[in-house]
């Protein structure tokens, strides 16, 4: 192995370390974690009062739908809807592993039922209907039940006539589901032309990672998109374009800079900034209550 | 014409029979029988072959070189067809073309992917890949329909979506979101047709219909047996266990309550008969458009939510 080789083979595994989950290096002990970014060895503690951001160098870590709640919505007003509703596998599909102990797998990890978290709750005092999705469930994957919660919470935006958030994170569809995970993208987009229609605010935030059939529906359909500081966000993957085009991409490409650079979103967004920035949104569009 | 691994052992008898023809007709000898029998036996082969087909083979029917494509089912079955050209902001996309014609007299906006018969055409086309430009082109023809009241015809002949950087900058997702969004606004009859492979969001685009059917050996799915392939099993050569897997037949979908019909192919696929199976698609989608007519635009939007709506499976 040459030098350079050596550097080459360093760079892919600390890019492949940045695709992995948040993982607690256990060989320093729970106190300790390791930012993937800038390498600083941080404590958990600090790290979890700064939102889950790099101390160090501002790198948004991946985090889950509850903690995502937690940091948006004001204490004790989220109130979860429809968790009801739970996978059922219509194909009985089974690839390397059957569908349904992925499913129970990604139960047990997560301790979520499905993908995404609906409800009603409220940011800085404004009402709005929510679905916060949940990378750590399946890739955040979109099937059945994320297809369905998430029009059920515009469906309670429309009853309640109140605004629609959605956070996303996810790599798109689930292809567990197959075609079924296809039509949710046309189940949610149908959904949110019955909000515009009613002439209520839907914001989107996009958080890492965005993809597919994801990207493909509901997540770029907000009247105002905001997309989370590190997110990478698109529509096919970054290594199914390389092979299709046969050339490297831009270090940044699909980054929420990059994104905003090609006019697809409105802002960018720290996570820090994120509620307060939402709630001004949900203020500058509030028009008849008073 | 392309015959394909598995129809090898019916071309073979084929063959057989048309030599046996031959050599009765240069020696004179008299053997109408046996070549009626061996027809007779070649033609029932021929129908099971067809009619027990694993879903990896139809997946090769669907995607035949010779499968008869969008252009050709407008000149089969439309009279009158103006194209209407690119998305007014700077891009004409050949995967997705679109423009007005007339079906049995009946004024429609007709769009639809396109794909090549060989590799020149297929470069024009792009492999019937379409970029967000041809979505937005075929947005601006939804939005034309509307205006004129127009029924809309589309029919789906693509492998997805085209992944390229361009189409990224572009916004590949928000065009295609965009369409499906607007789909459902529209106070037109809608009509989608999945005619060879119906692949992902890229087919979805254009498939928030009223009706939606699919010729008999097309395909529908949320992702090409080989890509979900390399990913569930890292493995793209597993491709045909995931086409089992992953449901993706007419008959299949039909069951799954995801198309309102199955359009019937002639025996050995569409590209056998363009005529009668332009025939098929014609009548179906006529049927389609009478019906659909008599629908008040509010029911039929209400009617085309409620159809996207109850979509999905899961436990309550």
């Amino acid at each position: 192995m040459t030098v350079k080789d050596w550097f080459e083979q360093r760079k892919e595994m600390q890019i492949a370390r940045r695709d992995q989950d948040p993982q607690i290096d256990d060989s320093i002990g729970k106190l300790w974690v390791k930012c993937y970014s800038c390498n600083a060895q941080l404590l958990r503690k600090e790290v979890e009062e700064n939102l889950e951001v790099c101390p160090k160098c501002g790198y948004h870590f991946r985090i889950n739908a509850r903690t995502r709640i937690n940091q948006l919505f004001d204490e004790n007003t989220f109130e979860e809807l429809f968790d009801n509703i739970t996978t059922a596998d219509p194909l009985d599909f089974t690839d390397t592993e059957p569908y349904k102990k992925r499913i129970a797998q990604a139960k047990a990890k997560t301790n979520m039922t499905e993908a995404v978290i609906v409800g009603v709750g409220k940011i800085e005092g404004h009402s709005v209907s929510a679905a916060v999705m949940d990378f750590d469930f399946m890739g955040g994957s979109m099937g059945s039940v994320v297809g369905e919660k998430v029009t059920l919470a515009m469906e309670e935006a429309l009853k309640r006539k109140i605004p629609m958030l959605v956070v996303t994170a996810s790599g798109g569809a689930r292809m567990q589901e197959s075609i079924l995970s296809l039509m949710q993208m046309a189940k949610t987009s149908c959904a949110v032309a019955k909000l515009n229609e009613a002439g209520l605010l839907y914001i989107t935030v996009l958080t890492e990672p965005t993809f597919g059939g994801v990207t493909a529906s509901f997540a770029t359909l907000g009247d105002i998109i905001i997309a989370e500081q590190d997110a990478r966000i698109g529509f096919a993957g970054r290594r199914v374009i390389e092979q299709t085009i046969r050339q490297s991409l831009p270090a940044d490409f699909q980054t929420a800079n990059y994104l905003m650079k090609y006019g697809q979103i409105d802002m960018i967004s720290s996570r820090a900034d994120l509620k307060s920035t939402i709630a001004k949104l949900l203020d500058l569009h509030k028009c008849e209550e008073n | 014409m392309t015959i394909l691994e598995f129809e090898k052992p019916l071309y073979e008898i084929e063959e057989k029979i048309k030599e046996l023809k031959e050599i009765s007709e240069s020696s004179g000898m008299d053997v109408s029988n046996q070549i009626e029998t061996f027809e007779k036996q070649a033609q029932e082969y021929k129908k099971e072959l067809y009619a027990n087909l694993t879903p990896a083979q139809r997946l090769q029917i669907a995607r035949h070189s010779d499968r008869p494509t969008f252009l050709d089912y407008v000149k089969l079955m439309t009279t009158d067809f103006i194209e209407l050209h690119g998305d007014r902001e700077g891009t004409d996309d050949r995967a997705i073309i679109g423009g007005i014609a007339k079906i049995d007299g009946q004024s429609v906006v007709i769009i639809g992917t396109q794909k090549g018969k060989n590799t020149k055409e297929n470069l024009i086309y792009n492999f019937g890949m379409p970029q967000p430009q041809g979505y937005r082109k075929a947005l601006r023809l939804f939005y034309h329909a509307n205006k004129f009241n127009l029924p809309i015809v589309t029919l789906i002949d693509t492998p997805g979506a085209y992944p390229g950087m361009k189409a990224e900058e572009t916004a590949q997702g928000t065009a295609i979101a965009v369409n499906l969004r607007e789909m459902a606004k529209l106070n037109v009859p809608i009509i989608a047709v999945i005619t060879g492979e119906g692949c992902s969001g890229g087919a979805l685009g254009l498939a928030v219909a009223d009706r939606v059917y699919m010729l008999e050996h097309s395909y529908y799915t949320v992702i090409s047996p080989e890509g979900c392939a390399s990913i569930l099993w890292r493995d793209a050569s597993k491709a045909d266990i995931a086409a089992e897997a992953l449901k993706i037949t007419s008959e299949d979908l039909l069951k799954l309550d995801i198309i309102d019909g199955i359009i019937k192919e002639p025996l050995g696929g569409a590209h056998c008969d363009y005529e009668m199976m332009s025939n098929e698609l014609k009548s179906t989608i006529m049927s389609a458009i009478k019906k659909l007519k008599k629908i008040s635009p509010d029911k039929l939007r209400e009617q085309r939510y409620n159809k996207f709506r109850k979509m999905g499976v899961f436990c309550q």
